[in-house]
Order: structure tokens, then C-alpha cells, then sequence
């Protein structure tokens, strides 16, 4: 197979059209005349029970085509997406400020807001649980809190020369995907439907609006050509307006778009799940670990929608990098009446990871070691020894020793050290902080069945091809990427392959683009198309060409048949005339996973992508301000199957993760209101927040897997590396006390947050002395 | 029946009676069909609407700005150049600053890109286009991306900016200039749609004059602060008076004794008269908003504004300026300090407005400082924002100004620590003093920005730091971190 395009910088498909302002978003559609627009009404209560819903002056408001709440609901009117829980329209009572109570379509939005205003709603307040702590001590969870053990912590702890324990808050986080939830909704004939949507999974999409309008999944055609940016944040939350825009057409039997304001899409959507975690660890006096009790509380909000998954993929990621012979890993779903958190680039992952993080930076300032050698020394083995991960899966190939060895050069760490600390002991008022974190990240959906994917290939006889996959658009590339891997298969240039939108009609029960997975799995299914089609073409070759099948090969935009060279399109056409399909669908699951979630023991993964990053930060420990002044990242995409769009992901990665652990504060109210939903309020990193300095690279290797094109995932784990930063954050903070006392900080590490932590750790050292 | 008349792809438009509370971004999308422009956040924070505008200066020169077109109302267009992001370029005809965003991998999800593009595009034709990653990163302060993590965008800008200005706009600029010239309007702009008006008066009487006998009209400046009433607050402003093409109220002046300041110059034009003088000022005017909220916004809205957040009152306080108020034919000048009465409340009377604010020349016995936190350096509301002077005489405080920003329900002095520091030699131990005593000045509130406690112990820490910046002895040690970068 030659290989034209895998492994080259090709630009985005649509790089073009971004640029241009000629890329279509569902809000640029251009829909019939005579179309609505729907809008969502949202609980002002945390958590109450509805004792009357008086609509009839929204239905006489000016404008107004219909007005629909739960009661109206033709088909079911829960929409959770793995377990019940969420209502489309509110059922008689709400459990979160921002819930969706009532649906209006009028001919403008102003229109139907107008007229929801006119609402008359009475309720009986109910007690709301707005944290995680009151959630626990009321034993309120989402399911019972469950474990993953290996060895016997406890035991081993009672033995250990040191034990520490600590905790840490972190902080949950919005998408603010540029493009907020937006949903057209055009009815058709025999009550189908027609749903444009900003969803990273179409199928399940399909079937919730099938659902609620009480039809079945071939009764609606979902499609996606591309969205303004997901992260998570479209995965379970593009549903709620994809369903009440379909509930509105039916209603109307006309078009209907519902999209979310960036205020009501704050309030009313999903987030990155906030987390405590509590930790007690012991070790011995190099720092290596003997036991490790971990506790992870997570704040689901109201409902389950993706939190099991999420706290599962938590608790996976509780050892990092690192080998834990004796681990208590426990989980808490806690629900409180906030909006239902759900997934969000990295799924809990970096929420585990953080965990252990902390624990690795303790240990170190408790021993007087730098954190680098306490890192080190806890990394998984090499030799099939310390390779066991707390749930059983071997960790075959870990490459983080030599690769952090090769970013310790690469990054100057150890002189950057000195001259920091020698820095820190001279300035009064401005402290310099440097931190070196892993990451190991387990790549595949943790819920088995769902890793699989299908494409669609269609091959005219003019040589073009069409490309369909069940996987979906939102920035990343995904697109670009398979059509690299299908004009390899045929040899073609790219602008011979057409990449169409997502479309349920073409790849039916597709799994959500997430998990990383899109370009694993749907590259996968579309050669898998390609190369059933290739099988079709040598067959006629044999016999009709009286070539030798296996000979076959393509490139350049020509097919090679033995001694004989064809145009691509020539002999395709050939094919055609002899009347051979030229159409394939494909199909790939990933091989070698099982997990039994009864045991919490298995292979979830397929393979794990790695990486490092090196942050250094200056604190201004009179306000708490601080930037990021380098950051050096070394990061594993196996062979790379675009390494233009895979450093897109990991800057990309590192600055979103950069703005969760510092400047990105979810404020809820005392009534539980959220009162950071928008950008004037809510921070995330502006282009003057990029490192001065930084110096991104990939590692050279191959996945050891058969994954496309020997390509590790890409999408998600590049977020973690931001981990560095917050731990640089510490280390200045610690500074202030001679590096000797961990500091209380936690996420994100706002100026606020930090001067406090700054304040906090002066008065620890003084009462010392 | 009037119309409003302006520049857009190549052609005078004009419209008939305006509705005044529509949006350019809102006219864009909707009654153009040019979707190319995306609404982020409708609320000027994202950039994701960014247009250009292109006007006429005092030299009749062309210039070109970027402004959020979702907060930026539609008759304020009246005389200008709209660009929008179709206009730039096409796929088989792309601007400079859109191969460059190519080339670099410059968009991922492609949603804020058009956004990028039209600011990469003003700042390809700025007097003094940006050569540094970190001057760009100024200029991009008001566009939001949360795909790529910037580096790229940067890249593409400084690629592209490397041969700034060489473009089919610039080719056509005299065009431009001569078509502008033919739209320029004599007297006041009055349009009605519905029982909305919207009038734009071109002199001072006037102003005065409209503004007096409909005292409850909107005064809409930049519009930064109540274009937002219509796109967030949801309620419609049925009158407005637009103050932008007042010429008194526009300009920009230094004579030796002051800087005058017409209350509706945009930042853009006034800022730079007083960074001249004060230079300490402007790191905190230039995380002020960004540059397409400075591009619209003015200082006569944010003093008229009367919030306890905003960022120029406690710099004006400690400057001593004034304000000169005018109602029909009466002015009347005031201490900038006394014009805030109570919690969003001002001395202002039915019909009176801000001509300009009038600050005295830096004086070289004094010492300054102006400071700003907030959560993210740049584009962000201050959690505390500081302005302080002190005159020093034979080493010895004889005058001092502390003015501070979100320590109080009006922007506010602290007297008790001013009184600490009169006739103490200004060091590190006056700074304590003042810090400490500044405790007894405010009780300010928690909220989603900051607590009460980090409030007052920041702006405690904000006297210390003024001390290390004004410190005699100070090295070329920076004091701050936005010195590292
Ligand atoms: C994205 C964004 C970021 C911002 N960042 C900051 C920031 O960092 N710091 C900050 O302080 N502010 C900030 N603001 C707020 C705003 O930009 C400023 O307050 C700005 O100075 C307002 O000026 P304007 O001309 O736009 O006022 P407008 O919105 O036009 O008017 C504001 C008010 O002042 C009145 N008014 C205007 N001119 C006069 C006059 N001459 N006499 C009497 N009344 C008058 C108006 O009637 C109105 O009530 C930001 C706003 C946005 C949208
Ligand atoms: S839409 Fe965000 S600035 Fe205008
Ligand atoms: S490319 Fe997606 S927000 Fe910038």
C-alpha cells in the first residue's frame, strides 16, 4: 500500500471554507419559509415541587404556534441517555436551576421568549443538596459507592515507614464550544423527521427522538455535517433540543430550530464533573509507593446521564503512570441538585490522575525530594514486573521512563531547578514554580460494545468517491484524517474522495464520537469498506483482466495490474460495465478488550497514549497572579497519522486544560444558580494566556497495537498535560515556606485561590517556628 | 422618512428607518443571509462576530477597526464601511491573513475563525501592525478560540502581517475614501421604525439641545455597556440619542496644563493622550475590555455607567480629573470623585450628560500607579482595580490619592490610609501602614469574582506593590509577572 497522504500535515478539509466564513453550521442554514423557533423555558428552582403550570397566556402571546410541556409528550418523556433521569420537559417537579420546563415555537425567538415570560408557575421548594460533602453525608449518590482494591491497602498502609494524607478540590468545567446546543427539527411525511444537529452521536440522538414522539429509530434521519466545537459537551447534551424542536415540528407539523443563547446554554447543559479527592497514602523513604487509599467524590448533578462511565474512567486513571501493589480505589456518584455534569474531554480521566498527582507532589516536599525523582521511581515497570494496573490490565508497553528522560533534557529540567530555586531565595514578592507530570491514558470506550464503527465507500464510475462514517466533525479532524487513510487504500489524490455529513441513514447504530476514539475506530470501518471494494476489483481482475488478484496495486491516481497500468477512474469504469458493486459499507470492532464490571477486573483498554509536559510558572505572591513563562511537551500519537492535526490537539488540549486548573470558575450561588454563564463572567484562556515559550514535540514511535496506521488516539489526552502548570503553581507557592510545607490549593488555582493557598502556608510556618 | 447610508461590498447601502435595536450582526445573519459572521456569546466577550469598520479620520484617512458586531447597533453604521467576513475573501480568492490561517492550521471547528480573520484583517491594515507574539496576542485578546490553543492563529498572523497592508482594499482605497466622502452627513441622522428613534447629532448644541427636551432618551456612546440592555437584558431602547459623531464630544486634546478628553472619544483615540503622560497606566487600559470593546467603547460611558467595577473611575480619581457637564446650554465642572452619589447613581440631572473629562498634566513630584486584577489578564472585569498618586516633598507624603474599584458600591478613596501616609516618608513601612489602615476604608463583597477577604488583602497587597514599583532603589528586578513575558 503506498502512503501518499497517512503521516502527512494535510490541512483540515474545510480550512477553506473556516476561513472564509463559508462553512455551513446548522445556524446558517437556510430553512423554509414559514419556519419557527423554539424556546426552552428554565427552572428558576434548584429543586421544587411544580404545584401548577398556567400556560395559557404564553399560547395567546403574539406569535405564538405552540406551547408543549410534559403532558404533551406523544411518546417517553425520559431522555437519559444510559439510565433514566431526564426529562425532556419537566414532570411535576425540578431538581436544577436551568432545568427545561416548557417548550414554545413562535414565528421569532424574541417572540417565543416574550411569551414564556408570561408563565404562570407556582412551586413548593424542596431541600437541595448544591455539594458534594452535604451530598455524602446524606448518602445521596447517583448509585452505591463501589471499588477497585488490589493488594490490601489498609494493611500495607498500617506498615509503611511514612504515611501523608491530603485532599483536593477540583473544579468543574464548562465546554464553551464557540457554537452553542442548536437543533432543526423538519417533519415529513407519516410524522418522520429530519433532525440537523450539533451532536457528537447521531445514532442515539436518532433513537431519543424517535422515543419521545413514541415512533421507532427508522422514523428519523439524524445529520451532522460539522460542529462549532464539542469537547464532551455534545455527546449526551445536544439531545434536550434535538428532542423538544422534533416535539415542537410534530406539534406544528412545521420546521422548528431550537438553539440555546451562550446564557441559557451554560445554564441549562452539562459540565466536566467537579471532584474531591481524599487520599491517604505510605511509601518508603525513596518515595516509592507502598499503598495508596484513594477516595473520589464526584458531583453528577441531578441525574446519571454519563456519570457511571465517567467515575469508571476516574478510578482507572488513579494510578497515572504510577504502580500501585496495594490499592484502595473507592467511587462516589454524589448527586446534587446541580445540572446533570456529563463528558467532558478526558471523562473523569483527568480527574483520576489529578488525584495521584498531588499525592506525587506530597510525598516529594514531605521527603525533601524533587517531585521528577519521586515520579520516576513510581512508574510502572519495564520488564513485566510493577506492570499490573489496579483492574488488572498489563501495562505492556509503557514508554514513560524514556520519555520523560528525554524531556528532562530536552527541557533543560534540572539546571531550570537550580536557577529557580536560586531565584525564589532573591526575589521577595515573586516566586517561580516548575513541574514535570506524566500522563497514561487508556484508549477505548470503557463500556465494551460500544467500540465499534461503521463506513460507508461509495466508488462512482467516474473514478470519485464518496465517504460516509458513523464518526462526527467538531474540529478535529476526524474527516481529514479518513479520507487520508481511504485515498491511500485506492492511491487516489484526496480531492478525488468527498467527505459528506454524517447521516443515520447511511451508517445506522453508530457509538458517539468520543473516548477518543473517532479516527481509531472509523478509519478502521472505512478501510475495512475500501478494502471489500479492493477484494470486488481483484476478483474481476482475475478474471476478467487475467490479472493476478494479489498484484494489484494503486497509487497515483492509477491502478497497477501486473505488467498494465490503468487510470484509477478507467478501471473502475471497466468494473462498472462488467457490473461489479462498487459500494461497500465497513465494519471494525476493537479486538482484544474485556472487562467485567462485576469484578472491576479486565482489559478495558485497547492501548494506552502517553505524554509529559514540563510547566513553569512566576507567582506574584502579593495578588496571586501567575503565568505560565514555558512549557515543554513531549507527547506520544504513535505514528502520527496527521501531524499537523495532532499538534492541534495538543496545544489545543493543553490550553483547555490550562484554563480548567486556573481561570475557569464555575460560581454556583447559595440557591444554586450558576452565575458564571458567560464569557464575561466564565474565563477561558485568551490568546495572551499561551506560554511564551513553547516548545511541543511528538515522541518517535509506533502504537504496538494494530491501530490505523500504527496511530495512538490523540483527542483527549493532551489535556492532562496541563497538569504541569498547576503543579508548577504549587511548587512557587510552596516556595514562600522554604518548599518544605505541601500547600492547601486547589482548583482552579485562580489569583484568589492562590494568594489564599500563599496566605495560608505563611501562617502554617510561622506557628511552626 | 430617512435612510441611513453605508459601504458595504463595494455599494452604498442604504436603509430606510432602521429598526434602532437591531444589531449589525443580527441585520448580518438574518436579513442578508451573510451567515459567514457567528454569534458566540452576544455580549462582546468572544469576538466570534468581529467585523471591520472603516471611517474617515480627522485627516481623511482611512481607517479600519474591528468591532463586535453583536452588540454594535445597525444606524450606527450611518457613514461608515462595513466589512464583513465575506468580503474578504472567497476559497478561490483568499486575503492574505486567510492563507496564512491556512497554511498555519489556524482552525479547527472553524467557529470562531471568521472572527479571527476579520481582526487579523484590521490589524494587517493598523498604522503599526503587531511584529511579536505577544503585541498580536494584545490584538486577539477580544477573539476567543477553544480548539486550537492560539499558537497557530498567532503564527498565521505574524506571517501574514510580514507583508501588511498589500492588499485589494488597499488598492481600492481611494475609491473607498472618495465613497465615504460622498455618504458624509451634513446635520443630525433622525430615524423612526415603529415608535423607536434614533437620532445622531453632529454638534455639541445640539446634543444639548435633543437630550433636553427628551430627557429620557438613551445616550448611546460605544454601546459596550447597553448594547448589551438589548442583547442580554432583552428590553428595547425606544430613544436614542447617538453621541459618536458629536465632533466636541470626540476629541482629544493636551494643552500645558491638561488632557481633555471629549466623553465620547472611543478608547482607541483617548488612551494613547493619557499613556503619554502616564505610562504607568498602560498595562490596566490595555487588558481594558479588548481591542474591539476599545474600538466602541469611551470613557464618558463607563463614568456614566457608575459601576463600582469599572476601570477608569478609580484611575480618573487619582488623577484629579474632572468632568464638565453639560445640560442644554449650562456646563457646569465637577471633582471626577464627587460624581458617584450611591450604588449605580450619579449627580447627573434629567438632560445632562458628560461633555469631557479634563486631567491635569503628569506632575513630577507625584508618583503613580494604576493596577488591575482579575481572574484572566486579559478582557476581564477587575475583582479590585487600583489608582493611586502621591505627591512627595522633600521625602515626605504631602498629598495622597488611593482610589479603588470594587471595594465599595461607588468607586471610592481610601481616607483613612491617604491619612496615614500624609507627612510619612514614602517606603516599604508607610505601604504597611496605609495597607493596614486601608482595612478601616472598605467592607467590600463576595461575589462570583472574588471574596470579600481576597478583595481587601489584594488591595492591601496592591500599596506594598506600589511601594516596589515606585521604590527609588528598585533595580530592573520586575515587580510584576506580566513583566516576565
Ligand atoms: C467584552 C467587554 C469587556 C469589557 N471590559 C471592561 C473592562 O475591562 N473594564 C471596564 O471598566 N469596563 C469594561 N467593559 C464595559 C464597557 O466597555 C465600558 O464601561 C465602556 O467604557 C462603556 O462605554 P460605552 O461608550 O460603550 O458606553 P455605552 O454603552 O454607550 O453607555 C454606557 C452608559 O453611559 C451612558 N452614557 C454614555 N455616554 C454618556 C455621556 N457622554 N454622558 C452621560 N451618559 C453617557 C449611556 O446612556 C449608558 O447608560 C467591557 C464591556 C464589554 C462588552
Ligand atoms: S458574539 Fe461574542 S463578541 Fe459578539
Ligand atoms: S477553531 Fe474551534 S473555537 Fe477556534
Amino acid at each position: 500500500m503506498s502512503n501518499q497522504h497517512m503521516g502527512k500535515a494535510v490541512p483540515h478539509d474545510s480550512a477553506a471554507k473556516h476561513v472564509t466564513g463559508q462553512a455551513i453550521y446548522i445556524d446558517d442554514i437556510v430553512l423554509p419559509a414559514g419556519h419557527l423557533h423554539g424556546y426552552v423555558s428554565m427552572s428558576p428552582k434548584a429543586h421544587a415541587q411544580i404545584t401548577s403550570m398556567d400556560l395559557s397566556a404564553v399560547r395567546t402571546s403574539p406569535g405564538v404556534a405552540a406551547v408543549i410541556s410534559a403532558t404533551d409528550v406523544p411518546g417517553a418523556i425520559d431522555i437519559g441517555p444510559v439510565l433514566p433521569g431526564d426529562p425532556v420537559l419537566a414532570d411535576g417537579w425540578v431538581e436544577y436551576a436551568g432545568q427545561a420546563l416548557f417548550a414554545v415555537a413562535a414565528g421569532t425567538e424574541s417572540e417565543a421568549r416574550a411569551a414564556a415570560k408570561r408563565a404562570d408557575i407556582t412551586y413548593d421548594d424542596l431541600d437541595a443538596i448544591l455539594d458534594i460533602e452535604t451530598a455524602r453525608a446524606q448518602g445521596s449518590y447517583i448509585v452505591e459507592p463501589y471499588a477497585i482494591t488490589v493488594g490490601d491497602a489498609q494493611a500495607a498502609l498500617a506498615k509503611s515507614a511514612n504515611q501523608l494524607s491530603g485532599k483536593l478540590a477540583i473544579g468543574g468545567q464548562d465546554h464553551f464550544y464557540l457554537e452553542g446546543q442548536v437543533a432543526v427539527a423538519m417533519p415529513g411525511e407519516d410524522g418522520d423527521m429530519l433532525i440537523y444537529s450539533s451532536t457528537q452521536h447521531p445514532s442515539e440522538l436518532q433513537h431519543l427522538v424517535a422515543k419521545v414522539l413514541g415512533k421507532s429509530s427508522k422514523d428519523v434521519t439524524v445529520e451532522v455535517r460539522r460542529m462549532g466545537g464539542a469537547f464532551g459537551g455534545k455527546e449526551t447534551q445536544a439531545a434536550p433540543v434535538a428532542c423538544q424542536a422534533a416535539l415542537l415540528a410534530t406539534a406544528t407539523g412545521r420546521v422548528v430550530k431550537v438553539r440555546l443563547d451562550r446564557d441559557d446554554d451554560m445554564m441549562a447543559t452539562g459540565k466536566r464533573h467537579p471532584f474531591h479527592v481524599n487520599w491517604r497514602v505510605g511509601f518508603d523513604a525513596d518515595g516509592v509507593l507502598d499503598a495508596a487509599a484513594f477516595d473520589y467524590l464526584a458531583d453528577c448533578g441531578y441525574s446519571p446521564d454519563l456519570s457511571l462511565a465517567i467515575l469508571d474512567r476516574a478510578l482507572f486513571h488513579a494510578d497515572n503512570g504510577y504502580f500501585l501493589k496495594n490499592a484502595l480505589i473507592r467511587g462516589f456518584a454524589c448527586k446534587t441538585n446541580k445540572v446533570s455534569m456529563t463528558a467532558f474531554r478526558g471523562f473523569g480521566g483527568p480527574q483520576g490522575m489529578l488525584g495521584i498527582e498531588a499525592v506525587i507532589d506530597d510525598i516529594a516536599r514531605h521527603l525533601g525530594i524533587d517531585r521528577l525523582d519521586v515520579t520516576k521511581r513510581n512508574l510502572y515497570g519495564r520488564d513485566g514486573t510493577r506492570d499490573a494496573t489496579p483492574y488488572g490490565q498489563r501495562v505492556e508497553d509503557n514508554i514513560l521512563p524514556e520519555l520523560i528522560d528525554q524531556l528532562e533534557a530536552s527541557s533543560d529540567y534540572r539546571q531550570r531547578r537550580t536557577e529557580i530555586t536560586a531565584f525564589n531565595a532573591s526575589h521577595s514578592h515573586l516566586k517561580r514554580g516548575l513541574a514535570l507530570t506524566p500522563l497514561k491514558f487508556g484508549i477505548s470506550f470503557t463500556a465494551t460494545f460500544l467500540n465499534q464503527a461503521g463506513a460507508l465507500v461509495h466508488v462512482y464510475n467516474d473514478g470519485s468517491i464518496q465517504l460516509n462514517h458513523g464518526g462526527t466533525e467538531m474540529g478535529q479532524g476526524l474527516n481529514t484524517k479518513v479520507a487520508q487513510v481511504v485515498a491511500d487504500e485506492f492511491g487516489v489524490p484526496l480531492d478525488a474522495i468527498k467527505i459528506t455529513a454524517t447521516h443515520t441513514g447511511k451508517v445506522p447504530n453508530t457509538s458517539a464520537t468520543a473516548a477518543s476514539s473517532g479516527t481509531d475506530l472509523n478509519g478502521m470501518a472505512a478501510r475495512d469498506a475500501a478494502q471489500t471494494i479492493k477484494a470486488r476489483l481483484a476478483a474481476f481482475a482475475a478474471e476478467q483482466l487475467g490479472a493476478d488478484g494479489e498484484n494489484l496495486s494503486y497509487a497515483d491516481g492509477n491502478v497497477l495490474i501486473g505488467e498494465k497500468t490503468l487510470t484509477f477512474a478507467g478501471f473502475v469504469r471497466q468494473a462498472y460495465m462488467h457490473r461489479i458493486s462498487l459500494s461497500a459499507s465497513g465494519f471494525y470492532a476493537t479486538p482484544k478488550i474485556t472487562y467485567d464490571p462485576a469484578t472491576r477486573q479486565g482489559r478495558p483498554f485497547f492501548y494506552y497514549a502517553y505524554g509529559a509536559a514540563v510547566s513553569e510558572v512566576v507567582v506574584d505572591a502579593l495578588t496571586g497572579e501567575h503565568r505560565v513563562l514555558r512549557a515543554d511537551i513531549l507527547h506520544d500519537a504513535g505514528r502520527s497519522l496527521n501531524p499537523a492535526l495532532d499538534l492541534g490537539q495538543i496545544e489545543g488540549g493543553y490550553i483547555q486544560g490550562l484554563g480548567w486548573l486556573t481561570t475557569e470558575e464555575l460560581w454556583w450561588d447559595g440557591e444554586g444558580n450558576l452565575k458564571t454563564h458567560a464569557p464575561s463572567t466564565y474565563k477561558i484562556p485568551a490568546a495572551g494566556d499561551l506560554p511564551a515559550d513553547f516548545r511541543v514535540a511528538f515522541f518517535q514511535g509506533e502504537n504496538r497495537e494494530d491501530n490505523i496506521g500504527r496511530s495512538k488516539a490523540v483527542g483527549e489526552p493532551p489535556l492532562m498535560l496541563a497538569s504541569s502548570a498547576f503543579f508548577a503553581i504549587r511548587d512557587a507557592v510552596a516556595s514562600v515556606a522554604g518548599n518544605r510545607l505541601n500547600p492547601s490549593l486547589d482548583t482552579p488555582a485562580t489569583p484568589e485561590k492562590v494568594l489564599m493557598a500563599i496566605e495560608d502556608i505563611k501562617q502554617r510556618r510561622d506557628t511552626e517556628q | 422618512m430617512t435612510k441611513i447610508r453605508f459601504l458595504h461590498r463595494g455599494e452604498i447601502r442604504e436603509i430606510h428607518d432602521p429598526d434602532p435595536n437591531l444589531t449589525v450582526l443580527r441585520w448580518l445573519r438574518e436579513n442578508e443571509g451573510l451567515t459567514g459572521t457567528k454569534e458566540g456569546c452576544a455580549e462582546g466577550d468572544c469576538g466570534a462576530c468581529t467585523v471591520v469598520l472603516g471611517s474617515l479620520d480627522a485627516e481623511d484617512q482611512l481607517i479600519y477597526r474591528a468591532v463586535n458586531s453583536c452588540i454594535l447597533l445597525l444606524p450606527v453604521l450611518d457613514g461608515k464601511q462595513l466589512i464583513a467576513i465575506e468580503d474578504i475573501g472567497t476559497p478561490d480568492d483568499l486575503h492574505p491573513v486567510q492563507d496564512a490561517m491556512v497554511a498555519s492550521h489556524g482552525s479547527q471547528c472553524g467557529f470562531c475563525t471568521p472572527g479571527f480573520v476579520a481582526s487579523l484583517f484590521a490589524e494587517y491594515h493598523a498604522e503599526a501592525p503587531a511584529t511579536d507574539q505577544r503585541a498580536l496576542a494584545q490584538s486577539l485578546a477580544g477573539n476567543l478560540c477553544r480548539c486550537t490553543g492560539y499558537r497557530p492563529i498567532l503564527d498565521a498572523g505574524l506571517a501574514a502581517l510580514k507583508t501588511a497592508g498589500k492588499d485589494k482594499f488597499q488598492a481600492r482605497r481611494a475609491d473607498t475614501i472618495s465613497q465615504l466622502k460622498a455618504i458624509e452627513r451634513a446635520g443630525t441622522l433622525t430615524t423612526n421604525y415603529g415608535g423607536r428613534s434614533y437620532s445622531a447629532p453632529q454638534t455639541i448644541e445640539d446634543l444639548a439641545a435633543l437630550f433636553e427636551a427628551s430627557p429620557d432618551a438613551k445616550l448611546l456612546a460605544g454601546g459596550t455597556d447597553i448594547g448589551l440592555e438589548i442583547t442580554k437584558g432583552r428590553r428595547s431602547l425606544d430613544t436614542i440619542i447617538y453621541t459618536g459623531m458629536v465632533r466636541d464630544l470626540t476629541e482629544v486634546t493636551t494643552n500645558e496644563t491638561a488632557i481633555t478628553i471629549g466623553a465620547a472619544a472611543p478608547y482607541t483615540d483617548a488612551v494613547p493622550a493619557l499613556t503619554k503622560d502616564f505610562p504607568e497606566a498602560s498595562e490596566l487600559f490595555s487588558r481594558l475590555g479588548a481591542v474591539q470593546v476599545r474600538n466602541l467603547g469611551t470613557l464618558g460611558g463607563n463614568i456614566a455607567n457608575a459601576s463600582p467595577i469599572g476601570d477608569t473611575p478609580p484611575v480618573l480619581i487619582a488623577l484629579s480629573a474632572d468632568l464638565v457637564l453639560r445640560q442644554g446650554k449650562n456646563e457646569r465642572q465637577i471633582a471626577i470623585e464627587t460624581f458617584f452619589t450611591d450604588y449605580r447613581q450619579t449627580v447627573l440631572r434629567p438632560g445632562e450628560f458628560i461633555a469631557r473629562i479634563i486631567v491635569p498634566r503628569r506632575n513630577q513630584a507625584n508618583l503613580y500607579g494604576f493596577y488591575k486584577l482579575t481572574k484572566r489578564f486579559d478582557q476581564d472585569i477587575s475583582a479590585v482595580c487600583g489608582g493611586f498618586c502621591l505627591t512627595v516633598r522633600d521625602d515626605v507624603v504631602t498629598e495622597a490619592r488611593l482610589a479603588f474599584g470594587g471595594m465599595a458600591a461607588t468607586p471610592k478613596r481610601g481616607h483613612t490610609a491617604e491619612k496615614m501616609l500624609i507627612g510619612q516618608p514614602w517606603n516599604g513601612a508607610s505601604a504597611d501602614l496605609a495597607a493596614t489602615a486601608l482595612g478601616d476604608d472598605f467592607t467590600p463583597l463576595s461575589d462570583f469574582r472574588a471574596s470579600a477577604d481576597y478583595r481587601r488583602l489584594s488591595a492591601q497587597n496592591l500599596l506594598r506593590r506600589f511601594w516596589l514599583d515606585t521604590d527609588p532603589a528598585r533595580d530592573a528586578q520586575p515587580t510584576g509577572v506580566l513583566d516576565y513575558v
